[in-house]
C-alpha cells in the first residue's frame, strides 16, 4: 500500500511539473521564434545613401545629431527630441521643438530597418527624414542655406574630406529654403538653379551623415528574446529567461486570441505598414489624418528615392513606386510602431493619447470606430486577468 | 522493491492503451479543417474559363515583410501563350478589411505568356487574396489566387 502511494505521488508530481512548463503548440513555438531578435537579419546597405556605412560619415552624423547649432536659435537638436539615455524619444505626448508638434517622438532603435518614416511615411529614406525636422518651424525651425553655412563655418574640413568640395558660397543668401518664411522663400526663387542645387546638395548630405550614425541605433536583446531562444533549442530557460505563468498568458494572448501579433510581427514587432486602429483625435491639436495626407508629401519630396539627390540606381526605389496611394484604408491610419522597449516609453499612440500600457490595451479590445476612415480593430472580450498578462508580457520586451 | 516495478509497469501499459486511443481518434477524425480552408493553387482558370493562369514567386520563395517579385503566366486553354494582356492587381486580406499593402503592377512581358509583377509584399502571416483583371485580344477575364502566409 505504501508503494502504491508512493507511485501515486510521483504520478502527480509528475504531471504538476509538466503542467509548470510553458506548453506551447508547434505553431506557437514558430511563431514566437519568429519575434526573437536572434532573427533579425543583419542589416542591409542603403544603396540610395552611399555614405551610410563610411565611418567619418557617422562620426559627423552624430556630431551633427547632438548639436544644438543646428536650428534656429541654437537651442533644439535632433537630440532635444531624441534623447540618447530614453531610448532616443522624450517621453512626451507630442514632441516640443522650438514649438509643440501635433506628433509623438518615434524611438529609434533599428529605425535604419523602417521602409518609411515619420508616424505617416511621409519619408522614405532615412536620411530625406533626417533634413525634415531641420526646417519645420516647430522642430529645428531652420532653413537650409543657413544649415550650409554653419556647415561650412562650422565643419568644412571635416564635411569636405568625406562628401567633397563645398560650393562657391559667393552670392549666396545667408537664409533660403522653399519651405520657410515669405522672406526665405523669395531668396530661394532668386536664386540660380545651380546654387539651389548646391544647397540641396549640402543639405542631402547632412540627411547622409546624420542617417549614418542613426544606422548604429539597434535594439537591445531583452529578456523575451532570451525566453524564445530556450524555447527554441529546447533549453532550461535560466535566470531572468523563465517566464511566469502571467506572462506566458500575455504571449499566448499576444500570438492568439488578442491578435496584436498580425500588425506587430517579425523581430521588430512591426510589419512596418499603416493601420487605422480609431486611434482618437487629440482636442487641440490640428486635423491629422495620417498616411492619407502623407502620400503626397512624400511624392512631393525633393529628396525622394526618385529625386536628384538619391545615390545608386532606382532599383531601390520600389516603396515609393509601387506605394498605394488612394485606398480608403490610408485615412486615419499611422505606423505600426516596434514594441520593443515600449513598456517602459509612455505615453503611446502617435500624439501620445494613452499614458499607460494598460489604457492601450482597454483601446484594442473595445475597438472604438474611429472619427473618419474605418478601423481595423474588432473589439475583443478580455479579462481583467487576461488584460494585466498582455502588459505583463509586453514589459519582457523591455527588460 | 518487485511490486513497485510492476505498478511503473502497468503504469506505462495503460499510458501506452491511451496513446493508443487517441492516435485512432486523431487519425480517423475528419480533417476538416484542411478541406474547407482556401483553394492556394498556383494555377487556376479564370472565371469565365477564358485564360489558364500560373502566379509564382520568381525567386521561389516567399518571403514576409519584403518588396517581391512574381509572375504572372497566361494561357489560352488550349495552351497557347497570351501576349500584349493589360493587367490591374488588386487585393488584400480578407479576414481583416484592408487592402494591399503595396500596389503590384506588372511591369515587364518576359515572353511565353509570362508577365512579371514587381512590387507583391505581404505584411502578415493569413490569408492574402490577390485579384488579377486580364484583358488581351481574347478578351476580358478576372482570376484570384489565395496565398497563406
Amino acid at each position: 500500500m505504501k508503494r502504491l502511494f508512493c507511485f501515486l505521488a510521483l504520478t502527480v508530481a509528475v504531471i504538476l511539473v509538466g503542467c509548470g512548463k510553458p506548453d506551447f503548440s508547434d505553431a506557437e513555438k514558430k511563431t514566437i521564434a519568429s519575434l526573437a531578435l536572434n532573427t533579425l537579419p543583419s542589416l542591409q546597405p542603403d544603396t540610395t545613401n552611399r555614405f551610410a556605412d563610411v565611418p567619418a560619415a557617422a562620426a559627423l552624423g552624430s556630431t551633427l545629431f547632438f548639436d544644438l547649432g543646428m536650428s534656429r536659435d541654437g537651442t533644439v537638436s535632433c537630440s532635444t527630441c531624441h534623447k540618447i539615455d530614453r531610448q532616443f524619444q522624450d517621453d512626451l505626448p507630442q514632441a516640443v521643438g522650438v514649438g509643440r508638434t501635433n506628433r509623438r517622438t518615434m524611438a529609434l532603435a533599428g529605425v535604419a530597418r523602417d521602409p518609411w518614416f515619420f508616424w505617416d511615411g511621409r519619408r522614405d529614406s532615412l536620411w530625406a527624414q533626417a533634413v525634415t525636422p531641420l526646417e519645420n518651424p516647430l522642430e529645428q525651425a531652420g532653413n537650409r542655406a543657413a544649415y550650409a553655412h554653419y556647415i561650412k563655418t562650422r565643419f568644412g574640413e571635416r564635411y569636405e574630406r568625406i562628401f567633397g568640395p563645398l560650393p562657391d558660397f559667393a552670392g549666396l543668401p545667408l537664409n533660403a529654403s522653399p519651405l520657410g518664411t515669405d522672406a526665405e522663400k523669395a531668396a530661394w526663387n532668386a536664386m540660380s538653379d545651380t546654387q539651389r542645387d548646391a544647397i540641396n546638395r549640402v543639405f542631402a548630405n547632412i540627411g547622409k551623415a546624420i542617417a549614418a550614425f542613426e544606422r548604429s541605433i539597434e535594439p537591445a536583446q531583452t529578456r523575451f528574446d532570451r525566453f524564445a531562444l530556450d524555447l527554441a533549442t529546447g533549453a532550461e530557460p535560466k535566470d531572468d529567461a523563465v517566464f511566469t505563468r502571467e506572462e506566458i498568458l500575455g504571449l499566448k494572448l499576444f500570438i492568439g486570441k488578442a491578435n496584436c501579433v498580425i500588425c506587430h510581427n517579425g523581430p521588430r514587432l512591426t510589419d512596418n505598414s499603416f493601420h487605422n486602429t480609431g486611434a482618437p483625435p487629440v482636442a487641440d491639436l490640428p486635423l491629422d489624418r495620417g498616411r492619407i495626407d502623407a502620400v503626397a508629401q512624400v511624392e512631393a519630396d525633393p529628396f525622394n528615392c526618385f529625386g536628384a539627390y538619391r545615390d545608386g540606381d532606382a532599383s531601390a526605389c520600389g516603396e515609393l513606386r509601387f506605394m498605394v496611394k488612394d485606398a480608403p484604408q490610408l485615412m486615419r491610419a499611422y505606423k505600426t510602431p516596434s514594441l520593443r522597449g515600449a513598456a517602459t516609453r509612455p505615453p503611446y499612440m502617435h500624439a501620445g493619447q494613452f499614458s499607460s500600457l494598460d489604457e492601450v490595451v482597454a483601446h484594442y479590445a473595445k475597438a472604438a470606430p474611429s472619427v473618419e476612415g474605418t478601423s481595423e480593430i474588432h473589439p475583443l472580450e478580455l479579462s481583467d486577468r487576461e488584460r494585466a498578462a498582455l502588459v505583463a508580457f509586453l514589459k519582457t520586451l523591455s527588460e | 522493491m518487485a511490486s513497485l516495478w510492476r505498478y511503473l509497469l502497468a503504469g506505462l501499459g495503460l499510458a501506452a492503451l491511451l496513446v493508443g486511443i487517441l492516435a485512432v481518434v486523431y487519425l480517423t477524425a475528419p480533417q476538416s479543417a484542411q478541406t474547407v480552408g482556401p483553394d492556394v493553387s498556383r494555377t487556376r482558370n479564370s472565371d469565365n474559363g477564358l485564360f489558364v493562369a500560373s502566379f509564382s514567386p520568381e525567386r521561389g520563395v516567399v518571403r514576409q515583410g519584403e518588396l517581391e517579385s512574381w509572375l504572372l503566366t497566361l494561357k489560352t486553354k488550349a495552351g497557347a501563350p497570351v501576349e500584349g494582356a493589360a493587367i490591374a492587381i488588386s487585393g488584400g486580406m480578407p479576414q481583416h478589411d484592408h487592402g494591399l499593402p503595396t500596389s503590384p503592377q506588372a511591369t515587364d512581358y518576359l515572353g511565353d505568356g509570362r508577365y512579371r509583377i514587381e512590387g507583391v509584399k505581404f505584411t502578415m502571416s493569413g490569408l492574402w487574396q490577390l485579384h488579377f483583371a486580364i484583358s488581351a485580344s481574347a478578351g476580358s477575364d478576372t482570376v484570384l489566387f489565395n496565398v497563406v502566409l
